[in-house]
């Protein structure tokens, strides 16, 4: 293992070797294919040795290695940019700065090559936030959007140089707000924009599901209820009664009124340790189409759509938070039905008490779906 | 590097002893004591501070030393899933490099965790990046990558959104995690040159924040959980041993000299079997209450923190020989050089304690941020990291 490393440091240069085109896309194709459980270490650990010679002007076709790579790829990819990159800088030679920078602005490669490519121009050139953020709202990369959002609101702090009136205060509020996919910027602009009289609609703003169907309490009594299939599992029916924990169960009304969409099932059915409740809601989708399901639940859980198990979690009391969970389903053109499990354990501790859950639709970048029959205003920054 | 390792040969064994290094979490022997000369008893912003570096993200992990090279972990951004791995100058204090990684596992913890919670190890060649979201990074000492996995990538429901935090070991070319959790809970042995698993046993599906234990003497690797503590065979983890008892779910156990120091019931000491027939009971003590510190031994002396209760106890029978009251609460594990014991608490406040015949603070000195991670010790140094920075405290001209 060691001996082709230390062979490299001897014969590379501060500027790396010209590695032929095919050859590098092949060593890149060989770290791309790595996956699961160690699959294709060996091939890859070879490859990596291979393309780490590459001079540093070879960088955006490393950068491009991790186009339609998985996550497990990008990693090893990154970790070759970062190298080639540091023993250029460090060498006192130059990044190939058009080039990185033409590699951002194509938006079809891959988020986390963009975000390499950025991170190292802005290192060399720190004008880029400048430059490009402005342009980067709508970016498919998260973090990229992120840095724009952050700009953007920076740019409207005192002394930031930009004098606006309220109305115009309040508009790039709006834009911001749009744009951020993470609570810490939501929470910040919602905040601004309340102080400033505008009303902001978190849930939907969010896509969190408010109106459910309860029914509880099956019984859970040493977390024995998790695989029991209880009635509500094998088919809904809202008219029915059922032999419950503690008499007969049938399906109340919920409207979660929480700003982030939670179901707070102790105070929504009562409280109770070592049951089980179910939820119930439909999502009229306007037309067949691939979604994230994004749940957070403090409790051991499941969540079916259409009659299909997607997601499966028995953990108690671990932790929770918006989009803890998530997994793409695909809806068909009008009514789909979710269900969810619920389960509270026996756990006697102050901060084992908590039985609740928030459930969302979003498309993948996080960008609220609203069911068709929501009874909330459309707006025109939202999908239904 | 090499140079300054000795390899001696034990029982057809090879046991590692480093000279300045500090390759792992509490040290190379995992028993948070150094040899070698002590650093000073207090230091502030103009004295006895030799560098501060700037870190790029958070983490209760610990920094390792090897040779001339200091390494520690962070991690970054919103949802912590931004893994960094950082190598400065042990001397200068200057980064040497730098390295940047996505979480491909659970990144939710507890606010006062992070991501960049196990500390790394390193075998002398390699550096080994765990992280709370099941990701490890294999990287060479000039940070170029040599393998990387993500555990919870291949075992989806692997993981604790309170935050993981065990730390790997190295034993016999192989890196052993200990993930153990609700969800898919094991713990794996990983071959050090290709990163692919030698070996995989299930675990309780109970949250755990131990470490696993290297015996390298025995090729063997100690695994403690909340019902109790096994023996595995380093290279196939088959178990050789197991102890069932009540065992604690941070503080982890110690070995040294043929005995194991293992947090439950207080303290239980046990006998290191050299074969399958497992341990025997030398002493218990319930006086000695390690709550998220593990236990130090020192110079014939057990030392516990129990809240800000440091507890000193005689190690042949654990008998209480005295009690000290420190300020504030403790994740740090304590180090101990030269009869002096070196606790930092969570507020970044140090006391240093002269060892004796009763415990005394002789030193008292500030982070002025808050610190989780157990000092390093190497070259009559002491390496502290907190959220935001990395501190060598070394002896300084005046």
């Amino acid at each position: 293992m060691r001996i082709p490393c230390l062979f490299l440091l001897i014969v590379v240069s501060a500027t790396g070797l010209q590695a032929d085109d095919s050859a590098l896309d092949s060593n890149l194709k060989k770290i791309r294919n790595v996956s699961a459980k160690g699959a294709g270490h060996r091939e890859a650990i070879a490859a990596w040795a291979q393309v780490i010679a590459v001079r540093a002007d070879q960088l955006p076709q490393v950068l491009a290695g991790m186009d339609g790579a998985e996550a497990l790829a990008t990693n090893w990819i990154r970790g070759l940019v970062d190298a080639i990159a540091e023993r250029e800088i460090q060498a006192g030679g130059k990044l190939p700065v058009q080039e990185l920078e033409q590699f951002i602005a194509a938006r079809q490669h891959h988020p986390r090559a963009r975000r390499t490519a950025y991170e190292w121009l802005t290192r060399v050139d720190p004008s880029t936030p400048k430059r490009l953020l402005p342009g980067m709202l709508n970016d498919p990369s998260l973090e990229l959007r992120r840095d724009a959002v952050a700009y953007l609101l920076y740019s409207l702090k005192p002394g930031a140089g930009k004098d606006v009136s309220a109305k115009e205060s309040a508009e790039i509020y709006r834009q911001a707000l749009t744009a951020a996919r993470d609570i810490d910027q939501i929470k910040l602009i919602t905040k601004e924009l309340k102080e400033q009289g505008e009303a902001v609609d978190l849930p939907q703003h969010y896509g969190f599901l408010q109106r459910w169907k309860l029914a509880a309490w099956f019984d859970n009594a040493d977390q024995k209820g998790f695989d029991v299939a209880y009635p509500p599992e094998r088919g809904v029916d809202l008219k029915a009664t059922y032999k419950g924990q503690e008499g007969k169960v049938s399906w109340v009304d919920h409207v979660a009124k929480d700003e982030y969409g939670i179901v707070e099932l102790n105070a929504a059915i009562g409280k109770k340790k070592g049951a089980i409740a179910y939820a119930y809601a439909v999502f009229v989708s306007d037309r067949a189409q691939e979604v994230d399901l994004r749940i957070g639940c403090i409790n051991a859980y499941k969540v079916w759509v259409n009659g299909e198990l997607l997601l499966s979690r028995e953990v108690y009391h671990a932790g929770m938070e918006i989009d803890q969970y998530i997994a793409k389903t695909r809806l068909r053109a009008g009514e789909n039905t979710i269900l969810v499990k619920v389960c509270q354990n026996e756990q006697e501790e102050s901060w084992a008490q908590r039985w609740q859950f928030q459930l969302r639709i979003c498309d993948l970048s996080g960008q609220a779906i609203l069911s068709q029959d929501r009874p909330a205003a459309k707006t025109a920054h939202l999908r239904r | 590097m090499i140079k300054k390792l000795t390899l001696i040969a034990v029982a057809g064994g090879v046991m590692l002893f480093a000279g300045a290094d500090w390759l792992q979490f509490r040290g190379t022997s995992a028993t948070s004591v150094s040899e070698e000369a002590r650093p000073p008893l207090r230091w502030s912003e103009s004295e006895n501070v030799a560098w501060k570096a700037a870190l790029p993200g958070r983490g209760p992990s610990s920094p390792i030393v090897i040779g001339d090279r200091v390494v520690v972990t962070c991690s970054s951004g919103i949802k912590q899933d931004r893994m960094h791995v950082l190598c400065f100058d042990v001397q200068s204090g200057k980064r040497l490099w730098e390295r940047q990684f996505w979480a491909t596992g659970r990144t939710l913890s507890h606010p006062t965790s992070a991501n960049a919670a196990p500390t790394p190890a390193s075998d002398g060649s390699r550096i080994f990046a765990f992280y709370a979201s099941n990701d490890m990074v294999c990287l060479d000492l000039e940070g170029n990558l040599l393998w990387y996995r993500g555990f919870a990538h291949d075992y989806p429901k692997a993981g604790n959104d309170v935050g993981m935090a065990s730390s790997p070991v190295v034993v016999d070319d192989t890196v052993i995690v200990q993930i153990e959790n609700q969800g898919d809970s094991f713990a794996a042995g990983v071959n050090v040159d290709t990163g692919e698993t030698r070996w995989r046993i299930a675990r309780p599906a109970r949250a755990n924040w131990c470490s696993p234990v290297a015996v390298p003497a025995e090729h063997a690797v100690l695994l403690q959980s909340p019902d109790g503590l096994s023996a595995h065979e380093a290279r196939t983890g088959e178990e050789i041993w197991r102890y069932p008892s009540e065992c604690a779910g941070i503080a982890s156990s110690v070995v040294l000299d043929g005995k194991i120091y293992l947090p439950s019931d207080g303290v239980t000491v046990l006998t290191l079997p050299k074969n399958s027939s497992g341990p025997e009971v030398l002493w218990n003590s319930n006086r000695l209450r390690p709550s998220s510190s593990s236990p130090v031994v020192y110079r014939g002396k057990v030392y516990t923190l129990n809240g800000a209760i440091l507890v000193c106890a005689d190690e042949k029978t654990g008998d209480t020989e005295w009690q000290l009251r420190l300020k504030g609460r403790f994740w740090a594990t304590p180090v101990a050089v030269d009869d002096h014991l070196f606790c930092v608490n969570q507020d970044g406040q140090a006391s240093v304690v002269k060892l004796g015949e009763k415990g005394k603070v002789v030193g008292e000195s500030e982070f002025g941020a808050g610190v989780q991670g157990s000092p390093a010790l190497a070259a009559g140094a002491l390496f502290v990291r907190t959220d935001g920075h990395l501190w060598k405290i070394a002896a300084t001209p005046k």
